[in-house]
Parts: C-alpha cells; structure tokens; sequence
C-alpha cells in the first residue's frame, strides 16, 4: 500500500519502485503477492526504524525519503481512497486532488510560490546545447544542434541522455532512456549503448587497426565525441569492465567479418541486443571486485528503455525500446507545424505488441500475460533494457541472488519472482528500427521519455517546438482587408498578441521550453505561471506523485543542407 | 552654398569633348506608352532610376545645359520607394550639408508646380519636433541653432505652444518642442512626375521598362550601358536605383561597391476624421516615440522607425515583389502604442491601411553621393536613408563616396549594420557615440593586449583604435553607458593621459592609419608625386614633409605625411579613412607606367606613436642610439633596430605636436616592441593612451586633421598652411593655379581656433562641432571640431571664419585684421559663449624645447 501511495502506477521497487508494481512494505514485512492495506500506523515504525537498512543500498536509498515522508501523507490520502487496491489506479490528476484536501486536511495551508526567476533556475539547471560547428562559414551537416534538458520528478532521476557524434563514421547519435527500479540500468546504457553503435557500424579495417591499437598498447582512435552536460557523468570503476566487453565484442565481429558493408538498421539492432546480453552476463559472472559487483547486478535487476536517433546527411534511424519516444516535426507549406510519429510505443496500448508477445508464449498463459495494462501484471514497458526478473530463468535468479551479496539478499525486489513466471524470457531489448529520409520540411526531431508523453498531445509538441525554433507564434497575420477596425481596437489586439508570445522568449532552449509548457501548461494550452509554480515547488519526495521524470532532447535539422541532398539524389 | 556643391559638375559641363544637341531629340511627355522610342546608341549621360533621385538629377543636369541624357527606368517612373513615401519635407537635420540640400528641396518643389504646371502637392504645413526628455531638446536646440543661422526660421517652443499649434497632441509627457513653419509636405510621386516633366522638356529622353543589365567599364572608365533593350554608349553613368544599387553595383565585370541595404518600412493610413484634419495642421516628428505623423486627406499618415527592423532583399530580388510586401502589423505595434499616446484622440479612427515600403539605408547614416572611386564617370546616388523626398532635390552633388571601402561592402555587414542604423534615425546623437555592429573587423595586432588594459575602443572605416584606458578599479559599465551632451565622465581619465604626455611619456597605437609606399626604377616616382603633392619632395632621403594633396581647385583631397625612404621610394601616411579615395585618387593621376610601383602597406605595418619628453629617452635605451636632436632632428625618419626586433622605420612626429616618435612596425615585431617599450618606459612612468588624449593635444595646438576640419573645398592658404605649399618649387603642381590666385586675392574663409571665455566645464553644454560662431553678433562660420585643453583649462574650438557682407550677404576676402578685430561667440544649443579668436597657437603651451615640427605644423609661422 506504502508502494502505492507514494509511487505512481507505474512501478513500485521499494522499495519503491515505479514501473513495477510490486506490493512491497519494507523488508521485515512478509511478502505477499497479493498484498494487504497496510495500516497506517506502522509507518511510523518504517521510518524510525527501517530508515539506515532501506539506506543501506545505494541504488535504492533514493526511494527511503519517498517512503517515509510519504507516510504521514497516507494517513490523509486512505481518507478518501480506503478501499482501493495499490498499483495502477493511481492516476497523477486523482493526486492532485488528494494532495489539495491533504495539505488541508493537515492544515498547513502554506502557499509558498516560486518566483519567475527561481522557477527558471530550477528548469534550466540540467539545459543543455550544443550547435555543430561551422566550417568556412557553412554547416555541412544535416544536423544544426541540438537543445537537451530534463527534468526530475524522481530524487534522484532515472531518466539518462546521450548525445554523441561519431568519429570514425559519419553521422550523430542520439538517445534517452528511461530506468525503472532504480537508475542503473540506464546510466549502464547511457555510457555503453553508443560505443556497441559505433562499433557495429565500423568498417573491418577500422576494427582491426583498434583491435591492433588495443593489443599494442598505442593510443585508441578515439570512437566518438560526446556532447554532455556536466551532470551527465559516466562512472570510472565499471570502465575497465565495460571496456573489456566492448573489446570482446568488436573481437567477434572482426571474426565474423561478412565483409559486407554495415546496414544501420542491423547495426543498431545488433548493438541493442549485445548490449543486454552483455549486461546479463557481467551478472551472471559477477566481478571479484565488491562494489563492481554490486554494480553489475544492480544493473542487470534494475531496467531502462532507449530511444536512439542516428542522423547521417539525410537518413534518420530510430531505434526504440519501450515507451520512449521519437517525433518528427514538419512545417507544413502554409507555415503550420504537424508532428510525425517515428517509433511505436512497446506498450500495452500497443496491439502489436501485445500481439507480440502473446505468440512468444504458450497459450496457456495468455490471461496472466497482461494484466491491468502491464508485463504479467507487473511492467509497463514490453520491451527494456535489464530486467533480468523478466529474462532469467527462476533457477537462474536464485542462484545469482543467493550467490550475490548481503545488500541484495536483503532486498525484497530482487528476491521477489514475478507471478506466472513459467516461460522466461518475457522481455527483450530488441528494438524496432524506423527509417525516414529527411525531407526539407523535417525541421526537428523530438525525442523524450513517456514523461512528456503522457501530459502533451505530440501535435502539441510539434506545434510549441516549431514556433519557438522559428521564432515566429505561428498566429494568423492580422489583415484589416475591408472591415472597419478602429486604431483603438487594433492596439488592444496587438497587446493581447504580444502577451501571448512574450512567453516564447523567456527560454534559449528548446526543450526547457518543452518542460515549461508540459509542467506549466492550462487548460488554454498556455504556460500559467501559478501552475507551475506550483509543481515545482513540490518537495521533492512528493513530486513523483504528479509527473514523471521528463527528458527531452529536440534536434534541429539543417533544411538547406537536406533540400541539396535532395537536389543531388534527383 | 548650393551653387557651391554644383561646381564640380558645372566643371565637367564645360568640358571640350561637350556636344551639343538639339532640341528636336526631346522625347515625348512621361506618360509616354512603352518603348515609343528606341534606345539610342549613345549617350552623354545615362541615368538608371525613375524615382525621385534619378527625375531630380535629369532635372537638374538639363537645366545646367547637358542636352544628350537618357534616363532608364525599369518600371514605371516614380514606381519603387518614391511611390510609396510619406512626402515629409522636413529640414531638421542634424548634419549641415544635409541641411542645406533638404532647404534647397524644399524651396525647390515649391516652385516646381509653377515651373512644370504638373500638380506635386505642396504644401507648406511646418513641423514640429517633440523631445520628451532634456537631451532630446538640447539636441534639437544645436539643431535650431543651426537652422537659424542658415535663415530657416525655427523656434524653439513649449509643451503649451504645441497644443495651440496642433489640438489633438497630449503634451503631458514633454519638455519642449522645435517648430519649423516652412516645413512642407508633397505627393513624392508627383514632384517626381513633375521633375520628369520639366527635365523631358528640356530634352532629356526618358526611356520607361527598360531595365538595365550591367554597366561596361573599360580601363577605369564607363563606356556603356548593357540594357534588355540594347547597348547604349556613354560617357556618365549616374546610378540612382534606390536599393537596387548595390546589385546594379555588382553586376558587372568590374564591380563597383555600393554599400546599402534596404530595410521594411511601415506607414499606416487611416480613414478621415468625422470632421476631416484640416490639410495645414503641421506635421508631428516624435522621435522618442520613434513615429512621424502628418495629415493626410482629413485622416493622418504616421509611420515610424522601429527598435528591431527587418531588412530585406539581402540575396538581391526583383523589383516586383516590393508591390507584395505584406503588412506586419505584429510588427507595427510598438509604433501604434507611441501613436496612440501621442494622440489618444485617434482611438475611434478607422484603419485604412498599413503600407509597407522598403527604404534603403547606409552603414553611416548619410547618403552616398559622388563618383565611384574605382570607376571614372560612374557616379552613384543612393542610400537616402528614408529621407530621399528632402533630400532627392539637392543631391547632386559631388560629396565623397569614397568614405566606404571593400570592407562594407560584405552584405553580412550591411544587413546587421542597418538593422542598428534605422533604429539610430530616431535615437538620440550624443558627441562621440559610436556604431555597435560590425565591430572588430580590423584590429592591430595589440588589440587583446590594450583590451586587457582597459582599452575602451572606438571605430574608424571597420578599424578598432582606442579611446582611452580606463584604470582598473573604475565601475566600468557606468563608463560606457553615460553619454551626454555635457562633461562626459572620462574627463578624468583623459586628463591624466594628456598630463602623462606632457610631463612623461605615453604610448598610442596608431595602426589604422593608412600606409603607402611608392618607388619606381627612375625618377618616376618623384616626378609624379612633386605633380600631385603642394610641398617640395625632393629633400634628402630620411626627411620627412607634411604636406596636402590637392585638386584643381586647391582643395585637399588628402593631408599626409610623406617620408622619402631612398631616392626613389618615399613612405605616405594618411588619415585612416583616405585607403580608398586616396588610393584612388593616385591611381587616377599616376602616369600608367611600369617601372612606377606603388603599394598598400597599412596591413605590413603596426604604428606605435611615442609622445612625450621622456620618448627621446625610453627609445636611445632600447636602441642603444643616440636620439637627441643633433642625431635625430625633428622631421626625421630612419629604419632602426628596437629591442630584438630590426626594420623599425622611426620618424621624429607624432601627430600633436608634442615631442616624440612614432614607430613603424612590422607586424610580427609589434608585440615585441610593445613590450620592450613598455617594460623600458616603466622608470620614465610610460603608461597607455587613446585617440581622446591625442584628440584634446592636436586641437590645442591648432593642427587641423583631414575629414574634420579639411575636406576637398579647403585650401592650405586658407587653413594658414603656406608654408606647405611651394608654389616656386620649379614644378607644376595640382591646384597650383587656384592657390596663386588665392596667394594674390585672399582667401574668402580662415581656419581660426577659438578659446571658450566664460564656459563652465562642469555646468555648461559642451561643444560638439558644427556649432555657430558669431563675430560681432553675426553669424560667420561653424566649428569643425572641439575639445578640452587640459594645459589652458579652457574649451578649444576650430572652426571656419567667412565674411558676409552685411547688406547683400557675398562672401568677402578674410584678412588677419578681419579676425583679430572682431568679438566671438560661439552658440551651443542656442546659449552663446565669449571667444577668443586666434591665427596662431600659444607659445606658453611650449614650455618643452621647441621643435622643427612644431613651428611649421601649427600652422603659423610667427614673423
């Protein structure tokens, strides 16, 4: 029930996790499959006793706060919704509601409201930009920049980032992802996910002078450029183990060499793939190294979804896994902005999906497939990163779990096997690869995690992010023609017009924008300060409860270099 | 005065080569069905543009008596931005040659209906210009004074007095307001109708649709005009296409450089007044607003010139897209707001139609007007900046356009230098402001260095020089943000740089002027340059001459310093922005010969200017020789070693007139020598210094400085420079005529300086230039340029003394007694101040060893 309360719909590792449901208490409490309310009162106890062991895991101490603050919030929140069994009902709009008649109930109607400029400091603490550099005056790629920004709702977030360009092949990577049961997974991803890219794409003779590199202990040809914000980190123990799998990797495919020249769509593919596999080896092996160790499994345990976009002069591939993301933005020839939807959501909104999977296993267990809308009741994603719960087999789980050390022998989630767990895997990180030709009318590329998704509409999104990347509140021009329009009612109108487009300069920033209006948006579809002033100020334990951790990422195509492309395929 | 600005083309007009015409090729009226005529196969002149610039100068070169004129227009006569203007004459013009081409426009069209019988509109409403804050009417009060003297009558008048002169302004937001009754209006279509009218009659063959492709340019010189319909030979082209100029500029082989841009402009107008405007209510000019108003067939006419305008046609485009331009009116906001506060009555007036007319606009604010310098008989007149209604009468003229080089012609530039200039139309002119865009084109090696220092930097013709150096500690954004029309704030600082030169020693980098080197195998290069140069050349080599480079007329085209390096290679320095003209003006009158080389250097070398008692010192340490003057005599060049660093040309002048050298560096050295002459200066307490502080020395030692106080219609007789002209130096020289006959007949202007008397520096307005200087009450002349002397304590002006004569108002011989005898005030912004008038500087200010240089650059050689 804690779970529930304190988690979204989504998932619960508690932990506290979000994307799995899972009814976990703390863990002294039994475990339970189908669990009961738990009364009130014993969270209290949670708190002042349970606090140092529920800490006592890195990856998971971010959720203890989320327990127990959220604890003296259920009191009021069991008022209203009693009955209700945890998990999925939760819906971040019902919160609203009940964070209201709570904060009353509890009578500290504080109204504390940020000011513009603290509301923006908050929004632009992770914005990120980065413009490719011109040479000779001209930006021959097909790429000008790209804006990036996220925001948290979890403390710390799970959402990742990636941007990168290659250096031994042409084009530009760039993803988000998504992790569920902790962050592991995804920062796993996000430092490793471009390198298998790369990688994969890299002709033989390259392969083979890094391979020689590597075995002569000369300098590596450097593989690819990031481009990261400073909170963007990559971790410096797990590199020496990364490194070596990668290595082994790149071995295979000079092994294999076809000989034939790499396809993107099968090298992102194959590098998704890889990848996963990779991550549930290192887990399986383990590593004589404690905290390397740990780290491993925390990630293989814990799950992430990606969205990768490979941009080279004119072909756009994406590769997705889960419910992240990719929107083309089109300007349309009168000057409107429609969106382009370049990647299915591995959901089970998804009928294909759904489809999918129910043929990858028995007929027998078609009713515990899905369930409320999730992975065996459980997962919203069908596709992920990680997850190891979803992919091994029971006796595998076990057998790593009881190996492993304390930390996950202590905790529930990882010991906790999922109901009707008879065929394994259920998940995989296999993506679906979407390619588009860009046209001179693609003038962006939105990718974000479901946390924008759920809040805008993407023709909103195409709209918000067209306008602001020309500049222009695409607003009819105003033409007096033959009416009869007095000086007077003309400037009224102008004033009421220069309000509504002041909002567009407050941010250099594309996806700052993005957040500001999906956090900030009313009901007219315009950013209304209070409102956002309002979710942001929530503490930050509580923040989860009515929005998802938001990344963005919105790429801006160069439209003259795609029309000469274009001119020159003709 | 205007008759004056025509001289040059009456000049040409009375060229031999001149062939008359008869009357019979008139072609017909302007209303003329297309291609009546074919194109003729030649032609004296050819104009290309039917607008009001292109009629005006067919207008006027007819009736001056040049008969075989065509003049092309693409589309329609008086089609492009002609068609669209607001018809404001208006006279309150800041700089005075434009004054005097809009007063000559406007007495113009005045009579223009009578001459011609075509209807152009005229009518005389008067202008008010409204300042809602006290500089604005300081600054329309030194316009005032100007007007005044030049007999427009202008008042100016308070916030009371306006509203009895016009009912539906609110007042409550101003301070004060300048009224000038004889302000007009027109239909700008018209006058230009009416121009073409009156310029057919006379014989001009007007050619309507025919558009022009290129103009040919053989050796220098137009030859023809490549048309859709066909080839026309020519000696004159005279290009008036508005802001197809630049285009027309590039399209030939030989491109001519055109330096403007145009921007959209917006005017709105509405339906009239329940009870119609009354057709004489004068026109509103709100330039805190940023919005002109007028009346216009009983509703009003009001456009105005917006903070964040939108240039256009950058790529070039066709003249059709101009009818489809689109109103803004997201855009027009900001102006309809000043509108509406100006006049809130307006509230319940119907809209008619907000138009949008592209204007052209230039990288300096002033139009561009006179020959090209890169090709004879190409004349251009263009970039009127929104004006070209008060201007289009009186342009023709022979002002430079030379000022711009290679440099402005980058349509990048152009395009963010007019997006700051439009705004700057409404934008308060304080002294000394500079342009913002465009910045930091040509630097000095040293720029990063002084930058650290503190340099704050000024720009001349696209190079970076520094004002002064602020010392570390000082609220910097407070320095550059306060500009005002009294004691600026960086009267300190400049204080203690001048003081640093008189007492020890400081540092000016002078890169930016302009560098030439001329040499030849034989005597050419002497030869040629005794021709072109008023002062003897022909000294021992290391000697350097100041000297003018004349015109026929005796005017100086340039004011150098030349250094003869050997006997057949001398170094010219110029003023920085003679790289053009004067390169220019060489090319022309250098006999084409091989074996005469002449080169542009100023790029090879970085200046270094040493001034001050303490230079001699600092230089003998690092050049381990002697300086003093037994070694080194003023006047002096020499090629030396300076620190590590060999080839350094040092000459004995440093511009001011104080003693010192300036070193020419090659640019690799500069950082070097930099160093060394300021780790070797620290004991002589050396420290930095800018253009301010050199500005403040040359005028209080009376050196006048070309582009200031010396143009082309100035002679060295009449700015005390005899001395520099060696009229029995055995050789014929340019404008040697026109000096002896001024030698023999006096002079009808003289450059006097003149010491404010009774001027509080800290409580008064400071001079500018441009200011009125009045002998005995009357007005004589205008100041060319002003400053501090920090030595006498005391505001110093230079300025020009003419003698009218009291009855018929001709132009009189100035004598020494004329200006010793007479009273002076000098009127800033209609407050008149006592002046001493001198011909000769302050010997007191000499309490230095007096040098060579001194004596003859300050101009006057005492008996």
């Amino acid at each position: 029930m804690l779970a529930a309360s304190c988690c979204d719909r989504r998932m619960c590792v508690c932990p506290g996790p979000r994307r799995i449901a899972i009814p976990v208490r703390s863990s002294r409490l039994p475990l339970l499959s189908d669990a009961m309310p738990a009364p009130a009162h014993l969270f209290p106890l949670i708190r002042n006793c349970e606090i140092s062991r529920l800490g006592s895991t890195a990856c998971y101490c971010h959720h203890k706060h989320l327990c127990c603050l959220s604890s003296h919030f259920a009191h009021s929140h069991f008022r209203y919704a009693p009955q209700k069994k945890f998990a999925a009902l939760y819906r971040p709009k019902e919160h609203f509601n009940h964070f209201i008649h709570a904060r009353d109930y509890a009578s500290t109607p504080q109204r504390f409201y940020l000011t513009p400029p603290q509301v923006n400091s908050i929004l632009k603490a992770n914005e990120y930009s980065f413009k490719v550099p011109e040479f000779d005056g001209k930006n021959v790629s097909s790429v000008l920049g790209f804006d990036s920004n996220q925001l948290p709702a979890n403390a710390p977030i799970e959402d990742r980032r990636s941007a990168a360009t290659c250096l031994q092949t042409r084009g530009m990577l760039l993803g988000v992802f998504d992790g569920h049961a902790g962050c592991a997974c995804a920062q796993a991803v996000s430092e490793r996910l471009f390198y298998y890219i790369a990688v994969s794409l890299l002709p033989h003779e390259t392969l083979l002078e890094i391979e020689n590199a590597v075995e002569s202990g000369r300098a590596l040809l450097p593989i690819l450029q990031w481009h990261k914000h400073p909170n963007d980190y990559f971790s410096k123990e797990a590199s020496k183990l990364y490194f070596n799998s990668l290595r082994t990797y790149w071995q295979e495919l000079i092994d294999l060499n076809s000989g034939e020249t790499t396809d993107v769509r099968e090298a992102l593919v194959n590098a998704f793939k890889r990848l996963d596999s990779d991550i549930s080896l290192e887990a399986q092996v383990g590593d004589p190294n404690s905290f390397l160790n740990y780290l491993v499994l925390r990630v293989a345990f814990s799950g992430a979804t990606a969205c990768v976009a490979h941009v080279d002069g004119v072909d756009l591939h994406i590769a997705n896994t889960g419910d992240s993301r990719a929107m083309l933005g089109v300007q349309e020839e009168d000057g409107s902005w429609s969106a382009v939807n370049l990647s299915y959501d591995h959901n089970a909104q998804n009928e294909r999906e759904v489809e999918r999977v129910r043929m990858e296993h028995p007929k027998s267990e078609e009713k515990s497939l899905v369930k409320q809308d999730r992975l065996l009741g459980l997962l919203m994603p069908f596709r992920a990163f990680g997850d190891v719960k979803f992919k091994w087999s029971i006796e595998l789980q076990k057998r790593v779990v009881e190996s492993g050390p304390d930390q996950l022998n202590d905790n529930e989630y990882t010991k906790f096997i999922p109901p009707n767990y008879h065929t394994p895997p259920y998940l995989t990180a296999e993506p679906e690869v979407i390619h588009h030709k860009l046209r001179p009318q693609d003038k962006f590329l939105v990718l974000a995690t479901d946390g924008l998704w759920e809040t805008m509409h993407r023709q909103d999104v195409a709209r918000i992010v067209g306008e602001y990347l020309t500049g222009v509140h695409h607003q009819q021009p105003i033409a007096v023609g033959g009416y009869k329009v007095t000086l007077g009612q003309m400037h009224g109108l102008l004033t009421e017009r220069r309000a509504r487009i002041s909002s567009v300069f407050e941010d250099q920033n594309a996806a700052t924008h993005l957040i500001r209006h999906a956090v900030g948006n009313n009901e007219f579809g315009t950013v209304d300060h209070e409102r956002l002033s309002k979710m942001l100020s929530l503490p930050e334990e509580l923040a989860r409860m009515y929005r998802d951790d938001i990344t963005i990422t919105v790429v801006q195509f160069n439209s003259h270099v795609i029309g000469a492309y274009q001119n020159e395929e003709l | 005065m205007f008759l004056r600005l025509l001289s040059d083309i009456q000049w040409r007009a009375a060229h031999p080569k001149w062939r008359r015409m008869t009357s019979s090729q008139r072609s017909t009226s302007t209303t003329a069905e297309p291609h009546p005529l074919s194109l003729p196969a030649q032609a004296q002149v050819v104009i290309c543009g039917g607008g009001i610039v292109g009629t005006s100068v067919a207008y006027h070169l007819s009736k001056m008596g040049w008969k075989d004129i065509v003049l092309l227009e693409q589309g329609r006569l008086a089609a492009g931005t002609t068609r669209f203007c607001a018809g404001i004459v208006s006279t309150a013009r800041p700089v005075s040659i434009e004054l005097k081409m809009a007063h000559y426009s406007n007495k113009l069209y005045e009579q223009l209906e009578q001459e011609t019988g075509v209807q152009t509109g005229y009518m005389k409403t008067g202008s008010i210009s409204l300042a809602q804050t006290q500089d604005r009417l300081i600054s329309l009060k030194r316009i005032a004074s100007s007007l005044n003297v030049m007999g427009i009558p202008c008042e100016i008048i308070s916030p009371k007095k306006v509203l009895q002169l016009h009912p539906l302004i609110n007042i409550h937001d101003l301070v004060g307001a300048m009224y000038v009754p004889e302000d007009a209006l027109v239909s700008s279509a018209n006058v230009s109708l009416a121009l073409a009218t009156a310029a057919s009659r006379n014989g001009v063959q007007i050619h309507e649709r025919t558009s022009v492709s290129h103009i040919t340019i053989q050796k220098g010189q137009v030859t023809g005009v490549e048309t859709d319909r066909g080839r026309i030979q020519c000696e004159y082209f005279v290009n008036c296409a508005g802001q197809w100029a630049y285009e027309l500029g590039h399209s030939g082989e030989e491109p001519v450089h055109i330096p403007l841009h145009a921007c959209e402009h917006f005017y709105l107008l509405t339906h009239p007044f329940k009870e119609p405007l009354s057709s004489s209510l004068p026109t509103i000019v709100d330039p805190d607003g940023r919005i002109y108003i007028r009346n216009w067939q009983g509703g009003i006419l009001s456009g105005g010139f917006e903070k964040n305008p939108k240039p256009l046609f950058t790529e070039g485009r066709n003249q059709l897209e101009i009818q489809n331009l689109q109103e803004d009116w997201d855009h027009f906001g900001p102006l309809l707001s000043a509108l509406l506060r100006r006049m809130p009555g307006l509230e319940a007036l119907q809209i008619m139609q907000l138009v949008n007319c592209p204007e052209s606009f230039t990288p300096d604010m002033r139009c561009i007007m006179g020959e090209s310098p890169t090709a004879r008989g190409y004349f251009v007149l263009a970039g009127m900046n929104s004006a070209g209604v008060s201007y289009g009468g009186g342009a023709v003229s022979s002002w430079r356009s030379k000022r711009f080089g290679t440099l402005q012609s980058s349509r990048t530039f152009l395009r963010h230098r007019v997006m700051e200039v439009m705004p700057l139309m409404c934008d308060l002119k304080v002294p000394r402001w500079d342009f913002q865009t465009g910045r930091q084109l040509r630097t000095s090696p040293l720029y990063d260095r002084l930058d650290a220092q503190g340099a704050r930097w000024m720009e001349k013709h696209g190079f970076e020089r520094v004002k002064y150096f602020v010392p570390p500690g000082n609220d910097l954004l407070d320095l550059d943000h306060s500009k005002t029309f009294y004691k600026p704030d960086w009267f300190d600082i400049v204080g203690s740089e001048v003081k640093c030169c008189k007492e020890a020693v400081c540092v000016i980098d002078m890169s930016s002027f302009t560098k030439f080197e001329i040499s030849s195998t034989g005597d050419q290069a002497l030869e040629s340059l005794q021709y072109l140069f008023s002062n003897d050349l022909d000294v021992p080599v290391g000697h350097v001459v100041h000297t003018g480079m004349l015109n026929e007329k005796g005017g100086y085209e340039n004011d150098c310093s030349i250094a003869r390096l050997s006997k057949r290679s001398f170094f010219m320095i110029s003023p920085t922005d003679q790289q053009v003209h004067c390169w220019a003006w060489l090319k022309n009158h250098l006999p084409d010969d091989s074996n005469l080389m002449m080169e542009d250097v100023t790029w090879k070398y970085t200046a270094l200017n040493l001034i001050g008692p303490r230079a001699v010192d600092v230089l003998s340490e690092l050049s381990y020789a002697p300086m003093t003057a037994e070694h080194f005599p003023s006047l002096f060049c020499k090629e030396m070693s300076v620190g590590y660093a060999n080839g350094i040309r040092v000459m004995s002048i440093t511009h001011t007139g104080e003693p010192g050298f300036v070193l020419y560096i090659p640019i690799e050295y500069a950082l070097h020598v930099y160093n060394e002459v300021m780790n070797m200066g620290q004991k002589y307490g050396i420290r930095n210094a800018g253009y301010y502080a050199l500005r403040s020395l040359r005028i209080e030692k009376f050196f006048a400085f070309w582009g200031q106080d010396l143009d082309a219609f100035t002679t060295p007789m009449e700015c005390g420079r005899e001395f520099q002209v060696k009229l029995d130096k055995g050789i014929q020289f340019l404008g040697q005529e026109a000096l002896w006959e001024q030698k023999q007949n006096g002079v009808y202007k003289r450059f006097t300086m003149f010491i404010l008397e009774d001027h509080d520096t800290d409580m008064d307005l400071w001079p500018w230039w441009g200011e009125p200087i009045f002998r005995n009450g009357r007005y004589v002349g205008k100041t060319t340029s002003s400053a501090y002397s920090y030595t006498l304590e005391r505001h110093v002006c230079l300025g020009f003394v003419h003698h009218f004569d009291e009855k018929t108002g001709e132009e009189l011989v100035v004598t020494t007694d004329f200006i010793n005898q007479g009273e002076y005030e000098i009127d800033i912004a209609g407050q008149r101040f006592q002046a001493k008038a001198k011909l000769y500087p302050f010997s007191s200010l000499f309490t230095q060893r007096r040098r060579k240089d001194e004596v003859e650059l300050s101009g006057y050689q005492r008996e």
